[in-house]
Formats: structure tokens, C-alpha cells, sequence
């Protein structure tokens, strides 16, 4: 039971953090089209940014200043990059994309070296907030939890009851018709990329002293926040929601559930002996496998439900 | 047409010659061999060769973004492995010579069973496909310690001694001849999958896939023979890769070299049949040349690859075949002063960026390795003010002038242009 409470809070956390990533994404994607490789290096940037300027103004500016920063980033990238090579066709922005994974990778390792930060919690926030069963709960966990249920409803909010969140919507579903109404299109893919990239910073920003901040962050976030988004479905906020919970939630059961395929055979009489390929698959223990269920899960929806959960047209 | 055909075939026979000889221009007398690294980087460059060909069947010719092209590679070198070591065990007779084809049907058929499920989509769908697909081979690699040896792979001995031509291929140089015999093949087979009527319909169904349907071909048909296909070669150079190193751990599978597949591919051009072979060449002479020198070889493949992307999506190959008609009109001569007016600003602002690039690099990378950074015999201090400044300004100054140049060479280009077409008209 208290294994069950703890992976419980813990997937949450780690759920509401993927989802402050693929929210972002998520737009940027069903929107332009345009599935953006860099995303989690955003991320990585955001944290590696929160770090240095809370080492110059302190933990709670930088949750303001390093989303900014990575905003702008975004809005350069877009201005200057992808509405460059927009003409080219959707592959040619997904391999733009992909070119910045590596100069923004390296560029972090020329910048702030190989070794990760000593990016910490912040002391005021450096307490346990409640113990369940003997367990603590850190209340920084509770400010994550606080701060991306803030961030979703700040985002509803300007989607649903504002103007510009009315021509995102438009856009973001009818891109041509929004344009023929005389919406600046281009402009409005400026602020949703500048405002997916805010949105990957802020993660980064409270990601970063969660997990560590790293050079390899962006590598090991990456995938995830794809399966996420393309197992939420295109076009779909709530989707997206729902899945980078059962994400978060899969992945934290996955990793304390030690049973294999095996165990659940043997209550039918079957044992198998020997050392091969064949019994190595059935006594692997879903611990182990945990990292592969996503991607599986990504491999099976996009083959049979190429919309995904709760999207609104194929990917 | 026949004069072009016969330059086309000509420079393929030239690279081919400089292939077999390029091992002999560095031949030691002192110890009476070739040299070690020259062999093992023209090694290198065969099998990459083959994997950036094979890549290209799906990213030129069929339009298909993949991300797990190294599964295939890598299948084929575990496989190759195990038959090695079947054959040295005597449970396999195979001469050497034909192992690369067991590696090829291996890779072969992992593709056909994963191509059933990554091609029943295309475009981004079929990227993420791919992309999950390579995550989870690469997971299963590290998991599964029979068949991929976990994290230290598994090796074997190359010297099984069954031969159709009598060699111990204990030498490096034999083995480059038998890479360079497998590149030739897979390359000419793979050239001529074009001409049939599945490359052509791949190149329909990259162009225009609604309208293949209507024709009355189906394009996940299509998609799905030039998938298993590609696996099939992407297996030979697996192959090739793990009789070479002898062994084979899971960075043969893993998604870096399938970006760097993407890379040659791209980066040489993906619109013409040699282009990923110059794209291999090139970032293998990158890869082993640039990594020696710099710790930040990625920025400046990064760099280039959106570079690329932005001005030049043809690749090199393409920007080379932009200039036929101007090489054919006898204008060449005409760009001549042009070319320099731009090269010059274009240097300037590439050694302003290798600079800045340089300069961050030895602040923090360097440092910790304990280097320093050395330029003509100097050493440089890199806290000091004037080699950053002068670094940005050149930067930026170059950056500047090349745009004013870039705007005139691109009126003389459209000028020859024009001048030729009513040439090309009456031709």
C-alpha cells in the first residue's frame, strides 16, 4: 500500500512535469505540423539558465527570467530558422529541428562544461512537507505539482477566454481558413513557438534541481515528451494531459513492480529451465522492461490509431 | 546526353581507381605496410557509404524521415558476430567472402517484420514509428544478454580460415579490399533499384502519394519494399562493420549513428545517387580528421547540416549539379571572380566562428582536459579580451560582407542563367 501511495505522488509529479513539456510541444505541433526535435534541449537550456541566474538573483526571479530567456530563444529559432526552410516541406523542419538537438547539446557542454550542476533546491523550499508511512513527501515536490496546476490553468485561461487564445484555437485547427480571415498566421506560430519554448524552460527551471541538470538531459527527456505527445494525440490539450500522467504513472509503477511474464505463468504449471534467448525474455521482470512501455505504447497506437487518444485528425 | 552519360561513368571508374589506391599512397617502406589509421578511416568510409546509400533509399527516394536506420546496421552486426563465430566453430562453411550476404538477409528480416508495422504510416507518423522503434532495439540490446552481450557487447575472431581466394584476412588491408568489393556491389544494386519500377514508384509515392493510389499502386507496398530493402543493404555494411572491428556493442544500433546516416546522407545530397557516398566521405574525414583537433566537431556538423538545410537542400551533390548547364554553356570561367569575391568574406566569417567556437570550448571543455588552445605556434589565452573581440569581429564583419557579396554573385548566377536558356531551348 504505501508502495502504491508513494509511486502514486511520484508519478504525479514526474506526469505534471511531462506534461508542462508537451503541452508546449503539443501546440507547436498541432499547429505547425511541425514536430520539434529541439523541445527538450529548450528544456535543458531553461535549467541550465535557472541555475546560473539563480547563483546572481536567487531561485524565485530565475522561475521568471530563464522561461523569458528561453521564449526569446524560441522566437529567434522560429523568426530565423524555421519560416526559412517552411517552404521546403515539413521534413525539412523536422531535420531543421534536428540539426539545433546537436548544436544546442554541444553548445551546453562548451558553455557550462561536462560535469552537471550543483543546481539545488532552494532552502526555503528544503523541507519534507508530510511523511506517509514513513516516507517523506518534499515539499518541493508539492511547489512542482503547484507550479505546473498553475501553468495549466494560466494556459486554459488565455486559450479559452482570451482573443489571441481564440486565433491560437483557430489556427491551431484551421490554420488556411484563420489565415483567409485575416489573422497574421506567421505571427501567431511566432508567439505559440516563443510560448511552447516558455513553457519547456519553466520545466527546466523546476525539472532541473528535480532530476539533475546535465548535458545528457535533453537526450534522456526527449523521446518521452514525443510518445506524450503523439500518444495524447494532435491537436489535443486535454489528450496530451491524460497522457503525460499515465506516462508519469507507468513509468514510476514500471519501475517497482518486479514480477516477469514467467511469474504469471506459473500459476498454470508452466516452469521453464535452461539458460537461452527464449527463458531470458521470460524471466526479464517489467522493472527492468519499464524504460521500453512507452515506446511500445507509442509503436501501438500510431500503427493502429494514428490520431492517438483524444486527437482531432492523423498525425 | 551520351556526353554526360560518359563523364558520369568516368568519374565513377576515377573514384573507384582512387579507392584501390588511396591505401598504397600511404604506404610506409619503413615497416612495409600501409598505415593503420589510413586503412582503418577508408574502412570507415566503405561501410558508411553503404549505410548513408541505403538511408538515402528512404529519405531521397522515397521521402521517408526514418529514425531507426541503425537497427538494421547493428542487427546485421550482431548476426555477423554469431556467424563468425559459428564458422569458426565449423558449424557454418562459409568462405568470408559470403559472410556479409548472411548479414544482409539478417538485416533483411528484422526490416521485413518491422517494416510491416512502421510503413503503415508515412511522413511524421512514420518517423515517430521509427524513432520508438530504434529506442526499443536499443533497450533490448542492453537487456537481452544472449543475443547482444549487454553493455560489452560480443566479439569474436575474424580469422576463420575458409576462404574462396585463399586470404587469413589477419591484415587490414585485405579487409578493406573485401569492404571495398561489398561497397561496389551494394552500391551497383543499389543504383540499379532505381531504374526498376519499384524506385520509380517510390519516387511517385515521395512525390505525390495520392496520386500513386489513383494509378492503382500501393504506397504502403511501395513504402514497405523499399524499407526491407534498405534494411537489407543498411545489413551488409553491419556486416561489414562487425568482420572489420570484430566487435559489436550496441553503439552499432544505437540512434547517433542513425542521425549520422541522416547526416551523410543529407549533407552530400540526398537528390542524387552519389550524394550520401560524398556525404560519407566527408563527415568520416570530418569524424576522425576534426575530432583530433576539436572537442566540438558536433557544433560545426550541426553548423553545417542547417546550413544546408536552409540554403542548400540539395545537399553538396546538388549544389555541384546546379552548375551543369553553366559547365556546358562554357560560362564557367565568368563565375570565376564571383566565387573569390564571396569566398573571401565567407572565410573570414568561418574563422570568426571557429574562433568563438574554439575559444568556449577550451574555457571549459579544455580546462578540465588540461589543454590549451594553440594557434600557429602560439599559445592563446583565452580570458584575455583581444582574441574574442577580434574572433566577433570577424564573425560579424564577414557575416555582413558576405551578405552584400552573396547579393551580387546571386545576380551574375541569375544572369548566366538567363543567358543560357534560350541556348538550352534550341538544343
Amino acid at each position: 500500500m504505501e508502495i502504491v501511495l508513494v509511486s502514486l505522488f511520484n508519478g504525479l509529479v514526474y506526469g505534471m512535469l511531462l506534461f508542462m513539456l508537451a503541452s508546449g510541444l503539443t501546440l507547436i505541433f498541432s499547429m505547425m505540423g511541425v514536430l520539434n526535435f529541439a523541445h527538450a534541449s529548450i528544456y535543458m537550456i531553461g535549467a541550465y539558465l535557472a541555475f546560473t541566474v539563480s547563483r546572481f538573483v536567487g531561485f524565485f526571479p530565475a522561475l521568471i527570467i530563464a522561461p523569458l530567456l528561453c521564449a526569446l530563444i524560441g522566437a529567434a529559432i522560429e523568426v530565423w530558422g524555421l519560416r526559412r526552410v517552411h517552404h521546403n516541406g515539413h521534413i525539412a523542419e523536422l531535420l531543421f529541428t534536428f540539426g539545433l538537438v546537436f548544436i544546442v547539446q554541444r553548445s551546453v557542454q562548451m558553455i557550462w562544461g561536462m560535469l552537471p550542476m550543483a543546481y539545488r533546491v532552494p532552502p526555503s523550499l528544503d523541507f519534507s512537507l508530510f511523511t506517509i508511512y514513513g516516507a517523506n513527501f518534499p515539499a518541493y515536490r508539492g511547489f512542482m505539482l503547484l507550479v505546473s496546476v498553475g501553468m495549466l490553468v494560466a494556459t486554459w485561461l488565455l486559450l479559452k477566454k482570451t482573443r489571441i487564445g481564440l486565433v491560437i484555437q483557430a489556427a491551431l485547427t484551421h490554420p488556411q481558413m484563420a489565415s483567409a480571415l485575416g489573422h497574421n498566421v506567421p505571427r501567431v506560430f511566432t508567439i505559440v513557438f516563443a510560448g511552447g519554448c516558455l513553457l519547456a524552460g519553466l520545466a527546466g527551471v523546476i525539472g532541473g534541481n528535480y532530476q539533475t541538470t546535465e548535458p545528457g538531459m535533453a537526450e534522456s527527456m526527449g523521446p518521452i515528451v514525443f510518445v506524450v505527445v503523439v500518444f495524447g494525440g494532435l491537436g489535443s490539450l486535454a489528450g496530451c494531459f491524460v497522457a503525460s500522467i499515465l506516462m508519469g504513472l507507468i513509468m514510476t509503477f514500471a519501475v517497482v513492480i518486479n514480477t516477469s511474464m514467467l511469474d504469471l505463468l506459473r500459476p498454470l504449471g508452466i516452469t521453464v529451465t535452461g539458460d537461452n534467448l527464449f527463458t531470458e525474455i521470460l524471466t526479464v521482470p517489467v522493472a527492468r522492461i519499464g524504460a521500453l512501455l512507452p515506446f511500445a505504447m507509442m509503436i501501438i497506437i500510431l500503427s493502429f490509431r494514428p490520431r492517438g487518444l483524444m486527437g482531432t485528425r492523423d498525425t | 546526353m551520351t556526353a554526360s552519360r560518359f563523364w558520369q561513368i568516368s568519374i565513377w571508374i576515377l573514384v573507384l581507381a582512387l579507392a584501390i589506391a588511396a591505401p598504397w599512397a600511404f604506404y610506409n617502406y619503413h615497416t612495409g605496410r600501409q598505415s593503420g589509421f589510413v586503412i582503418s578511416m577508408l574502412s570507415q568510409m566503405g561501410m558508411m557509404s553503404i549505410l548513408a546509400l541505403s538511408y538515402n533509399m528512404l529519405l531521397g527516394q522515397a521521402g521517408l524521415f526514418s529514425l531507426c536506420h541503425a537497427t538494421f546496421f547493428g542487427i546485421g552486426g550482431y548476426a555477423t558476430i554469431h556467424f563468425l563465430n559459428m564458422a569458426s566453430a565449423g558449424s557454418l562453411p562459409l568462405p568470408m567472402e559470403l559472410i556479409p550476404l548472411l548479414s544482409g538477409l539478417s538485416g533483411l528480416g528484422l526490416a521485413i517484420v518491422l517494416g510491416y508495422i512502421a510503413t503503415k504510416q508515412r511522413a511524421t507518423a512514420f518517423a515517430m514509428i521509427t524513432l520508438g522503434i530504434g529506442e526499443l532495439m536499443v533497450t533490448s540490446a542492453l537487456m537481452f544478454q544472449h543475443f547482444f552481450g549487454g553493455e560489452g557487447g560480443v566479439n569474436t575472431n575474424r580469422m576463420i580460415g575458409r576462404s574462396l581466394f585463399g586470404l587469413t584476412y589477419a591484415q587490414g588491408i585485405q579487409v578493406y579490399y573485401l569492404i571495398l568489393a561489398w561497397t561496389l556491389l551494394s552500391a551497383l544494386a543499389m543504383f540499379f533499384l532505381t531504374m526498376t519500377p519499384l524506385g520509380r514508384m517510390a519516387n511517385a509515392s515521395r512525390d505525390n502519394f495520392e496520386r500513386v493510389q489513383f494509378v492503382g499502386y500501393d504506397p504502403r507496398m511501395v513504402r514497405f519494399f523499399q524499407f526491407a530493402l534498405s534494411g537489407l543493404f543498411a545489413g551488409i555494411g553491419g556486416g561489414l562493420y562487425a568482420i572489420t572491428y570484430e566487435i559489436v556493442t550496441f553503439d552499432a544500433l544505437a540512434a547517433p549513428l542513425s542521425a549520422n546516416a541522416l547526416l551523410m546522407a543529407y549533407i552530400g545530397g540526398s537528390a542524387s545517387f552519389g550524394g550520401p557516398i560524398l556525404g560519407a566521405v566527408l563527415i568520416t574525414l570530418l569524424q576522425s580528421g576534426v575530432s583530433l583537433m576539436s572537442n566540438s566537431w558536433l557544433v560545426y556538423v550541426g553548423v553545417l547540416f542547417i546550413s544546408m538545410v536552409i540554403f542548400a537542400p540539395s545537399g553538396i551533390m546538388g549544389l555541384v549539379t546546379a552548375h551543369g548547364p553553366i559547365v556546358r554553356g562554357g560560362q564557367l570561367g565568368r563565375l570565376a571572380v564571383p566565387y573569390i569575391r564571396v569566398l573571401v568574406p565567407g572565410i573570414l566569417m568561418v574563422a570568426g566562428f571557429v574562433g568563438l567556437v574554439e575559444l568556449t570550448s577550451f574555457l571549459t571543455i579544455g580546462a578540465a582536459q588540461g589543454k590549451s588552445l594553440v594557434l600557429f605556434g602560439n599559445k592563446i589565452d583565452v580570458h584575455a579580451t583581444l582574441p574574442w573581440l577580434s574572433a566577433a569581429v570577424c564573425l560579424l564583419g564577414g557575416g555582413f560582407w558576405l551578405r552584400l557579396e552573396a547579393r551580387s554573385f546571386r545576380r551574375v548566377w541569375e544572369g548566366l542563367m538567363q543567358g543560357l536558356k534560350p541556348q538550352r531551348s534550341v538544343a
